[in-house]
């Protein structure tokens, strides 16, 4: 019983990091309707930055941590103006492309810059636990969970209970009308990027202590959270975080309990068996077309 | 400019619609075939791949181009074909030919089972299998669309990786079969010989074909609809259920046919070789050569194969030519002995491929969204139309964003 | 034997009743038009008969069969053609692309001739062309034969759907709105069309229609909606002066 309780919190823990990166999908998604295929890559990059800034450079966590994500922001608008704005419109498979040549690009050229080395970062959570009876929770996976609720709580409320928010989900929704109703479509649609791109950088520099920093990290971590994004129907906050926990739980159960290599297939085949039976998610919504 | 003066339904149901394009794809044949007497045996071998890809790339154009499904699993499908050759081959069945063959399974709920095989070769059963597999996928697949489609393509490649890397009493596991070359009617093809360039080629011409008098019947007509309008497909009386499972199916059983030949060029296969970056490979094929026509695919797999030897010429000659240059501007020998180092450096760096790869595509997407083949018929419209050609004739519409949510 | 007829058809969307009770019936060869003010669930009713929506209630029957359960694209073999009110062409083929693909119902080539395109798939397509021709030559369409649709005139891909739907060879043909977006030349043209189809071709008309001018002239019967109800059916003529849809619909 306690090794299950065990598996779950690391299994929520692992899910909550999948939750921030398919966050930052459905983020860019609710805003411009394109699906991000280099948002574990810019998580990777916020976490070489923070590196930098933590290790390297020696800011100290959190001033190290401020900075990385704040520079991340600088990066998601950095990229939303020279490959995202002049294909906004484009099918939506010539975008994806767009997006998963961008990962490769940055993948490389972060491996170039850093090394392909396993990084390390020291953080005020790494060591401490806290011990209810015969259970020992690690701080950092806890600062994980607690981290991801706040971010995903704060975001949700942006979205739905504020103009910004309400502005960016109109021009997902169509582009030209927003412009007509005088939304500044162009700051929306950059400042998405950036939010996108810092939250991707918290998920960076959070687990860092987890898994080290390493450039094909934001690959395997991202192709996971795809699983996760569209469980959560790919149009929900909520439901993004709510993905990210169930694959994470699953794929730490399957590890701890099923023969070897499940782990990996796992989140996947639940992914497929999700699909077929609700082609647009858990939480997702397709609207029927009038003719 | 060529006028074509149409009198008959023929010209417009033919393949060519004047005697030029006779001529021009003739000759391309023509020096097609006789390039491998020119051409050294390392470009024979590198237009064998392109011949490889283009083939992968035609039924991409089917699925993706044609239909509208977009597909980033079909690695997984060259896979299936490549290791339906190797294990076959294993069991002494040939490229072609006829007969029966005994193979002992251990299938996952039903032990260990013998069962006898009928078959024409194993090439056929590439093919055929590939196609049943690609059908079934296309079940599950009817009621996805866009990203979802995109992503539950992932998960299927993805878990047919792990089966691959798992299934050890078929697939022997991640240590990989190796595939001897090919026997067909008693008849055998080493690889590296210039029969086999012929076969790729033979193989190639007849999927461009069969392709091609697919999209000028009823069955490409009805793909073309499920691309553009689902509603109005079926109002047509399209079964659009059908016709998105044949798709997969017909899809899936041409990369399996190219799986099959791709096992034979590379000899040796093994689950790490079909991975996501192939799958992605093949989607650049399609996007590089533009999502218009066949002769896409075929331009977009010749480039996609010259980036190998790209990368080589960049790690080795390029930074030599740099500093040789940089020593004739004036910079001193040290100067350009570091320029060369730098240069070699990132030459060699490990990541350069895909950084390579993700400049390419984001470069195309952006500048060449038609593609090279659009790039040509851009070209072909100049010299068409000289000195009258307008500068605007391609100039790109602001897109904005509409949502595909509803449909 | 009744050619159609619609028994009792109804249609939820969850708490909003787009179509209530609505039962008629129409005779081989009229012209039978539909009107009613917006949101009165006309088009609704087209989507139930070509089978996009499927009925929460009643039947529809086509010669006597009952069709009320058949998957939508056995729809069009039988003889059912529509239009739609927000033109759905093939945006990126060409007008001739469009056509043929009209013709869907009436091929019967394998997969497997086709991939060798064997001399019986070639008369095929002949003979489809051929058909798609007399359209063409009906509707005035040859000018435009070759010309991708999504750089076509309102007027013309309103023609084009039209078409399109004579293609199949239909027996009813369900037309969404026919003149709707089109100025008063298109319209009588539309008008015109509308005419021969029914006179020279023998195809049943089954109409959605605003304009009232368009209604009167080439209507043999017309049924009022509104709420989703049926208010009268009856002449042109008498549902003109008809108090409830005058007060309804059309005004004083």
């Amino acid at each position: 019983m306690l090794d299950f309780i065990q598996q779950l919190v690391s299994g929520i823990a692992l899910g909550c990091v999948y939750g921030l990166i398919a966050l930052g999908f459905v983020l860019i998604y609710k805003a411009t309707e394109v699906v991000n295929f280099a948002q574990g890559d810019l998580m990777m990059l916020g976490g070489f930055f923070a590196y930098t800034f933590i290790s390297q450079l020696q800011f100290g966590y959190w001033s190290g941590f401020a900075l990385a994500v704040l520079t991340m922001g600088l990066v998601g608008m950095l990229i939303e103006r020279l490959l995202v704005r002049p294909i906004l419109g484009y099918p939506q498979f010539a975008v994806v492309m767009a997006t998963i040549g961008l990962g490769y690009f940055l993948r490389s050229a972060a491996g170039m810059i850093w090394g392909t080395d396993d990084l390390k970062i020291d953080t005020p959570f790494a060591a401490g636990v806290i011990r209810i009876g015969n259970l020992v929770l690690a701080h950092d996976k806890l600062s994980v969970i607690v981290a991801t609720v706040l971010l995903c709580a704060v975001l949700y409320l942006f979205f739905n209970r504020t103009r910004l928010g309400t502005a960016m989900r109109a021009t997902s929704e169509n582009m030209l009308a927003a412009y007509y109703m005088g939304i500044p479509v162009k700051r929306v649609v950059s400042l998405i990027w950036a939010i996108s791109a810092m939250v991707a950088a918290c998920a960076g520099v959070l687990l860092a202590p987890i898994t080290f920093i390493h450039s094909n990290v934001g690959l395997a971590l991202g192709l996971k959270a795809f699983p996760a994004a569209v469980l959560g129907g790919f149009g929900s906050i909520p439901g993004a975080l709510a993905g990210g926990v169930i694959i994470g739980v699953i794929e730490t159960m399957a590890g701890f309990y099923l023969a070897a290599g499940w782990k990996d297939v796992a989140p996947y085949i639940v992914l497929l068996g999700v699909l077929l039976l609700r082609p647009q998610g858990l939480i997702g919504m397709v609207a029927r077309k009038k003719v | 400019m060529q006028f074509i003066f149409k009198t008959n339904y023929d010209q417009d149901i033919n393949l060519v619609q004047h005697r030029g394009q006779v001529w021009s794809y003739g000759l391309l044949l023509a020096l097609l075939g006789v390039a491998p007497l020119l051409l050294g045996t390392y470009l024979q071998s590198q237009l064998v791949f392109v011949f490889i890809y283009a083939i992968v790339g035609v039924s991409l154009m089917i699925l993706t181009g044609f239909t509208g499904q977009g597909s980033l699993g079909h690695a997984a499908f060259l896979a299936i074909g490549a290791y339906t050759t190797a294990y076959l081959q294993s069991k002494g069945v040939p490229f072609a030919g006829a007969g029966l063959v005994q193979l002992d399974l251990n299938l996952p709920w039903l032990g260990a089972s013998k069962l006898w095989l009928p078959h024409l070769g194993y090439f056929v059963w590439a093919g055929v299998l590939t196609g049943i597999i690609g059908a079934i996928v296309g079940f599950p697949a009817l009621r996805l669309h866009g990203i979802y489609l995109l992503i539950a393509t992932i998960s299927f490649a993805f878990i047919v990786e792990e089966i691959l890397a798992r299934w050890e009493s078929v697939t022997n596991g991640n240590e990989g079969l190796r595939v001897r070359s090919l026997q067909a009617w008693g008849i055998e093809i080493p690889t590296n010989h210039v029969s086999f360039y012929y076969l790729c080629l033979a193989v190639l011409a007849v999927t461009i074909l069969a392709t091609l008098n697919l999209m000028r019947s009823p069955t490409g007509r009805a793909f073309i609809a499920i691309r553009d309008s689902e509603t109005a497909a079926k109002s047509m009386g399209i079964d659009i259920a059908a016709y998105k499972v044949k798709s997969f199916a017909i899809s899936a059983a041409i990369t399996g046919l190219a799986g099959s030949l791709y096992a034979h060029k590379l000899s040796f296969i093994s689950p790490e070789m079909f991975t996501l970056l192939l799958s992605i490979e093949f989607v650049m094929v399609i996007i590089i050569g533009g999502a218009i026509g066949l002769h896409g695919a075929v331009l977009g797999a010749a480039f996609i194969v010259m980036v190998d030897p790209l990368l080589t010429w960049v790690k080795d000659d390029v930074p030599q030519l740099v500093a040789g240059l940089a020593s004739m501007l004036g910079a001193g020998a040290r100067q350009a002995q570091a320029l060369e180092q730098a240069l070699g450096n990132i030459g060699s760096a490990a990541g350069l491929k895909g950084a390579i790869y993700g400049v390419i595509i984001m470069l195309f997407i952006l500048f060449e969204p038609m593609g090279l083949y659009g790039r040509w018929l851009k070209i072909k419209l100049f010299f068409q139309l000289f000195p009258l050609y307008k500068r605007a004739s391609f100039k790109r519409q602001k897109t904005y964003v509409k949502t595909e949510r509803n449909r | 034997m009744s050619f159609f007829k619609v028994e009792g058809i109804s249609l939820q969307f969850g708490g909003l009743t787009a179509v209530d009770n609505v039962s008629f019936e129409i005779k081989r060869g009229e012209i039978f038009t539909i009107i009613g003010p917006n949101g009165a669930g006309k088009t609704s009713i087209f989507n139930l008969i070509s089978r996009l929506y499927d009925p929460s209630q009643g039947h529809v029957y086509f010669a006597d069969r009952d069709i009320t359960a058949l998957p939508a694209h056995s729809i069009a073999k039988m003889g059912i053609a529509r239009t739609f009110q927000n033109i759905e062409l093939f945006e990126n083929a060409t007008l001739l692309a469009n056509l043929l693909v009209g013709r869907h119902c009436h091929s019967a080539t394998r997969l497997w001739q086709e991939l060798m395109f064997l001399p019986g798939v070639r008369a095929a397509e002949r003979a489809h062309r051929a058909k798609v021709e007399e359209v063409i030559d009906l509707l005035d369409l040859e000018a435009y034969r070759d010309k991708i649709i999504a750089g076509l005139p309102y007027g013309v891909r309103k023609v084009a759907e039209l078409a399109r739907a004579l293609c199949s060879e239909p027996k009813l043909i369900l037309l969404d709105e026919p003149s709707s977006g089109l100025n008063v030349e298109e319209t009588d043209d539309m008008s015109f069309w509308i005419r021969d189809i029914n006179h020279e071709l023998g195809i049943t008309v089954l109409m959605v229609e605003h304009d009232m001018s368009l209604v009167n002239r080439v209507s043999d019967r017309v049924l009022a909606l509104n709420y989703g109800r049926v208010v009268a059916t009856g002449t042109p003529a008498e549902i003109q002066s008809h108090p409830e849809v005058v007060a309804a619909y059309l005004g004083a």
